[in-house]
Parts: structure tokens; sequence; C-alpha cells
């Protein structure tokens, strides 16, 4: 099952690196990780998605929660809660049908062009990250993807509940 | 008044002193010249030289162990610093703290490639507990202050510092301020266990027919032998302990069932596999332990107190985890049994202790000794064993000889037994050992070594030489890596690849080369004699080389991939 881990940690040189070698080291799957600080710039927030089942998910979070850097972890998945990814997509757009078409999937999508070349258009997506998996799928059929990059998914929990410290 | 300013390198010595540190296990080299130098310009703290950084590592290791104190380690940047590796990996296995203090090329220079620039801190990363690059050189007692307290609470481990040559230079000042008193908001080992949790636990104590303590390495960390005693004397259970467990409780108790695992006893790994409950204290349920965890005591409910939690439940379930300091959990346990008016359920304990006795009448004779034929290497244990009163520390190296040690050396008392068991590094024993004999010079202090691990930091003589350390070295010399050479015997039919130790040294010559006493014995009727005579040699190392039965293997062993108790009990022979 898939998981979206959010850790508080010390915003401290090599607090990245021991959470990326911990998940190397013990052959957890890591499937996107972003990092930055938070409002707090004492303190960096890393969303890890991952996947695997109960068991090693249990591993996972003791295994995060004892380095020394860690202030918290949580599991968002097992709560409601909100999650999204950014994706930036440069497609072709070479003639007026597929500029017209590459338009129209991302207004149903609510994409937003955010540049444009001669024969190339830039959408820029958020969502969650099916959705953006979705977007892509759709694109593919209709046009020629040039590049993608997608920022990995952040998430956040619904209601009260606030992971600080 | 203008506040007094200190070097980096001062300021490393004052933390030091300040935490009360006595000795540094070390080596010098370019990028720590200038702590060099400031360690020779006082006396409150001694610096020990050895032969090679690996050795420092060890030597501090066996210091923490035989003492229960921090051990403190310096080397120089690059290969200083990998040299330290694998004690480091060694101290980590076995949750040894330990503080490394590690330099590195100026700060300007890191990441140019410079002369002996490694990132020490990238290669540790996995063997440690926590690191610190240092790069304020105000920062370097506090640093020094939080690496002693991470290494030393919660799971003690490993801790690297690395410190740049700049922060260390006479040209750089800045006032020394330590607080020793650490706290630190992303750190807070768990102490007490949870008050819910020990109430399951003791209800699942009190439903049990048939309880097995199983205690590990925690007890002796914990200096928790005192109260492990008594819980297994209220319970009268019972115990077995892990490899890095012995002396946890005695050895002569007579509810102790032996060691477990892999070379354990037969009645002990019966017991456990036939336990309804198995209250496991400090033990991380390690694959030497549990054989095919598949298969691993079906019957029993778990509970599990370690202060780790990511050692519960991560190869075996456990059905009452208790995350908590073991000592303190095992005070709560005492304290709940009390409360809830404990009494033991004396028809079942007979009928189980019945049973053990059974298992413990199967026990195959260890090993048979014909006068006349060549030394067993058991035998030689034995008679350590008597002449030192079962009083000795004895660190051990790996092989068959650390098993044979484990099993015919009843420890008293924890601490008395020095071992790389999570790691098993060949090479640890007698650096260990020398850091031993450094804590106790009065105590009789043993190295048991095979003729292949000692040549893996037989250089360490001379460092013994320096600080008149005379540890008694004891070799079963078998002329092979009999460890490597019985699983050959058992599963490659016998193609002994590389397990041959041909062109070995003259140990008595060596021995003497490094200014020791050697010692030979190669028959049985000179054996006792010659050990006696070993050990009342009190000033001077000495070696003893003892020539034993070299097709020897170590029994019981478990069947692999079978059960806790799929034994073979000798050749050929199932428990
Ligand atoms: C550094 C290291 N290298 C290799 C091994 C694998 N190994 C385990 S036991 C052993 C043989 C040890 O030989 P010796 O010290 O003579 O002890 P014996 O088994 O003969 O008593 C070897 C090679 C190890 N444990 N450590
Ligand atoms: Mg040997």
């Amino acid at each position: 099952m898939r998981h979206i881990l959010s850790i508080l940690l010390e915003n401290e040189a090599g607090a990245l690196s021991r959470i990326v070698g911990l998940f190397s080291q013990r052959a957890f799957n890591i499937e996107s990780l972003t990092v930055a600080p938070t409002d707090d710039n004492t303190l960096s927030r890393i969303t890890i998605a991952t996947i695997g089942d109960d068991r090693v998910l249990e591993q996972i979070v003791k295994q995060v929660n004892k380095l020394v850097d860690v202030i918290k972890i949580t599991d968002l998945t097992k709560r409601k809660h909100v999650e999204r990814e950014l994706l930036l997509v440069k497609v072709a757009a070479v003639s007026d049908k597929s500029r017209t078409e590459v338009k129209r999937i991302s207004d149903i999508f609510r994409g937003a062009i955010v540049d444009i070349g001669k024969q190339i258009y830039t959408i820029e997506l958020t969502g969650s990250s099916d959705k953006l998996t979705a977007f892509i799928e759709t694109l593919n059929n209709e046009t020629e993807i040039i590049e993608s990059v997608r920022s990995g998914c952040v998430g956040i929990a619904r209601g009260e509940k606030a992971l600080r410290v | 008044m203008t506040t007094e300013l200190f070097t980096g390198a001062e300021m490393v010595v004052k933390a030091l002193s300040a935490l009360k540190v006595k000795y540094i296990f070390g080596y010098p080299g370019g990028s720590v010249l200038d702590l060099y130098d400031a360690i020779f310009q006082q006396d409150e703290i001694e610096h020990i030289l050895v032969r090679h950084e690996q050795a420092a590592t060890h030597m501090a290791d066996g210091y923490t162990r035989a003492t229960g104190k921090v051990g403190v380690v310096l080397a120089t940047s690059g290969p200083g610093a990998t040299n330290c590796v694998t004690g480091i990996a060694t101290a980590y296995m076995d949750s040894i703290p330990m503080v490394i203090l590690a330099g590195q090329v100026p700060t300007a220079l890191i990441g140019n490639d410079a002369f002996q620039e490694t990132d020490i801190v990238g290669c540790t990363r996995p063997i440690i507990k926590h690191s610190f690059n240092c790069r304020d050189l105000a920062d370097i007692p506090n640093v020094i202050a939080k690496a002693f307290y991470i290494a030393n609470t919660g799971r003690p481990g490993p801790v690297v510092i690395e410190l740049p040559k700049d922060l260390l230079i006479p040209q750089n000042k800045a006032p020394f301020h330590i607080e020793t008193n650490v706290k630190m908001r992303s750190y807070n080992p768990n102490i007490k266990g949870h008050p819910k949790q020990i109430r399951k636990a003791v209800k699942t104590i009190n439903e049990a027919k048939k309880l097995v303590v199983y205690s590990g390495g925690g007890i002796v960390l914990a200096d928790a032998a005192a109260l492990l005693t008594q819980l297994v004397e209220t319970l009268k259970a019972p115990i077995t302990n892990t490899l890095m467990g012995l002396g946890g409780i005695s050895g002569l108790h007579e509810n102790f069932i032996g060691m477990l695992g892999m070379h354990g006893s037969v009645e002990a790994n019966k017991t456990m596999a036939n336990a309804d409950v198995i209250l496991a204290l400090g033990v991380r349920f390690d694959d030497r332990v549990t054989n095919n965890v598949e298969k691993f005591c079906p019957n029993a409910t778990i509970i599990h107190v370690d202060i780790d939690p990511t050692s519960i439940s991560k190869t075996i379930n456990a059905h009452v985890p208790v995350v908590g300091l073991v000592d303190v959990v095992m005070q709560q346990i005492l304290d709940e049994l009390v409360a809830t008016k404990f009494t033991p359920n004396e028809a079942a304990l007979q009928d189980w202790w019945q049973q053990i006795h059974l298992w413990r009448d199967m026990r195959h004779v260890g090993y048979k000794q014909v006068v006349g034929e060549k030394i067993k290497p058991q035998r030689v244990i034995e008679a350590m064993y008597k002449i030192t009163k079962g009083e000795a520390y004895v660190a051990s190296d790996v092989g068959q000889h650390q098993m044979f040690a484990a099993q015919y050396y009843p420890f008293a008392k924890p601490r008395q037994w020095i071992n790389s068991g999570g790691a098993g590094t060949m090479g640890f024993g007698l650096p260990a050992a020398m850091g031993a004999k450094l804590a106790f010079p009065d105590k009789h202090v043993i190295c048991i070594t095979g003729d292949g691990s000692i040549q893996m930091n037989i250089q360490e003589l001379s460092t013994c030489m320096q600080y008149s350390l005379p540890v008694v070295i004891i070799t079963l010399n078998n002329r092979s890596l009999g460890m490597v050479r019985q699983w050959q015997d058992m599963v490659y039919d016998g193609r002994h690849a590389s397990s041959y130790m041909e062109s070995l040294p003259d140990f008595i010559k060596l021995a003497e080369a490094y200014g020791h006493v050697g010692i030979k014995i190669d028959t049985l009727d000179e054996l006792d004699s010659k050990l006696e005579q070993a050990f009342n040699i009190k000033n001077k190392l000495v070696f003893v080389d003892v020539l034993v039965d070299e097709k020897e293997h170590v029994y019981p062993m478990q069947i692999r991939q079978g059960a806790i108790d799929d034994m073979w009990v000798s050749k050929g022979v199932k428990a």
C-alpha cells in the first residue's frame, strides 16, 4: 500500500542524507521525496511517498524516528489529509489543432499554460499524484511530451491535527 | 574583565576533562597535530598510542565493555579515520557507546580531494548512532557534550565528530562554554515502560505455565544483573542468555539453562521452543538466535522489553511490546508482581522444570578428551576457568574458540565476557583485552583467540609493551580458520577452501621479539601446569600457544533453516 510520510527534522547539514541513507540501507522503497525548510527555519519538513505492507511501514516509521535529527514523523495516509504535487510539462504545440487541443486538456485538468514558445507550450498543474499521472497520459495521447518534472507529493492533515514542535 | 580565549585543540581537551575522560585511544597525523600538542601539554587525560587505528577503536570498546565508561578514539583524517570503520561497526552492532574524534582537512579544502581528505561522516553514516560535522570553533565543547550524551543514553552507540584542522590551530580562538546537562528537542529516549503494557506483561506472566526468560546484551549495558536475578528468582523461571548477555545472571545460577541460539545448549533452545510465554529482556531476536523465523516458537506469547522500538517486532512479532530501559522496566514488573500478589504456580513450575531437566539430561557430553591424544580446545577453556576461579575478564576473538569460551566458561558477572557478537570481528580480542586490562590492572584479563584472529591485530603486542598491559593471550591453535573449516566440513563436503593457516609464525618467538613471554603447550599432561605458570607471571604479557585438535567442531549447532531447537549435538547426531 502507498503511504505518505511527513517528517519534521532539524534543519542541519547531513540530516537529509541520513534519511536517504536509511531508506537505501534498509531497502525501503521511495516513490518520491521532497524537502524544504518550514516557516521555522530551524526545521525541515520532508515528505516521502513510499510503498510497503504494515510490517514494513512500522519499521520505516520506527527507524526514521530513531534518527537523532528527527523530531516527528507521521503517516498522513492514516487519516484524512490533503495531498498535492506540482507538475511542469513541456509539450509540442506545432499546429493550430494541437495547440487548441493541448489548451483544452489543460483547462479540463485546471492546468495553466505558463510559457509559450514557437512550437512549445509549458503547462503547470497541481493536484494529487493520481491526477498528474492521468494528465500526463492524456497529453501523451494528443501530442509529444518533450520534458516533464514532478515535485513529488507534499501533504498535510485535514482539520485541527498539526505536525509541529 | 576579558573572557579567556582557547584554541579548538584546547577546547577538545577541556571538554573531555569536563566529561571525566581518563584515556584517549589514538594515532596521530597531520590534521590532528594541534590536538596532540594540546594533549601533550596537560596530564589529566592519558593518550594511549596504538599501532593501528582499528585497534584504537577496539581498545576503547573493550575499556567500555569492562567499565561502562564511554571510550574515546582519536584519529587523523583520511586513512586514519577509515581505519576506524571496522571498530565503529563492531561497537555499533553491539550497542557500545563510543566517541570518535576524526581529524579533517581545513574547512576551505573540504570537497577538493585534498591530501588525506575522506568524508568520514559519509563513510560511517550507516554504522553510527549519530555524527557531527564540526564547523565552528565555539561549538566544539557542546558538540562533544552532545556526542557523549547521545552515545551513552537510550540504546547506546558510537558517535563520530569530524574536526577540520582550521578549528584546531593556535591562530583561531574563542571563549569556552560547555553545557553538560544536554537537552535536545529531537532526541528523548523512553525510560519507563508504559504502565498499561506493564500490567499486560504481568498478566501474561501470571497466566504462563511454561515461562522462560530470554535476556541479552541490554542487561549488561544497563548493569541490571542484580535486578534480573531477583526477577528470575521471584518467577522461579528458567533463564537463558544470548551470547551478548552472558554474565547477566551467573552462569552457575540454578535457574540458568545456558546460552541459546546457534551454538546454544539443547535445553535452552528446547525450553524456548516449548515455552508458552517468553519474557525477552534487552534482546533483539537476532538470526543467530532464532534460526528460521517462520518456525520460531509458534506457541509462545512474547513479551519484549527493549529500549529501542525498532528492535521490537522487527524479526519476530511481539505480543506485548514494552519500550523502556530494561532495568527500569524490570523494577516496574517486580512492583506490579507485588501489587497483584503474584505467587508462582508451583504445580506448573514443577512439570516445566521436570521437562527441562529431561532435556538437560539429553545433553550430549560436550567433548571427549582421550589421554595421549591431541588437546581438545574445550579442555583448555575448562583449565583456564579453574585457574582463574571463573573471575577473569575474557575478551574473545571470533571463531570456534569464541564459542568454546562462551560454552565452557560460566561467567559469574556481567562485563566479564567481552566479545564481538553482532559484527563478529576477527581482530577484536587482543585490543579489547588491552582496554579491559588498562581499566583493571589487578584482575586477570585473558584474550582467548585463534591462530587466524590473533594475526589480525598482532601489532598491538607492541602497544602492550609500551603501556605494560600484561594480558594473558591464549591461542587455541588449530592451524586453521576453524569455524570456516567446520562449515566446509558440514556444508561443502569437506572442501577446505582457504581455511588452512599455512606458514603460521612461531608465536613464541614473535611474542619474545616484542619483549613478552611465550609459552607453547602441545600435550595434555603439561596443559594445566603450564597454564598455571602463565597466570603466575604477573608483570609480563604471556602469549600461550596451545596446539589443539584441529578436527574438533563446535556443538551443539542449529541445523540451518530449521526451528530454534533443530540441532546437531555431535557429528551426524540430531537432538
Ligand atoms: C574480519 C573477519 N574476517 C573474516 C571473518 C570470517 N570468519 C569467521 S570465524 C573465522 C575463522 C577464525 O579462525 P581462528 O581465529 O583461527 O579461530 P578458530 O575458528 O580456528 O578457533 C573466519 C575467517 C570474520 N569473522 N571476521
Ligand atoms: Mg584457528
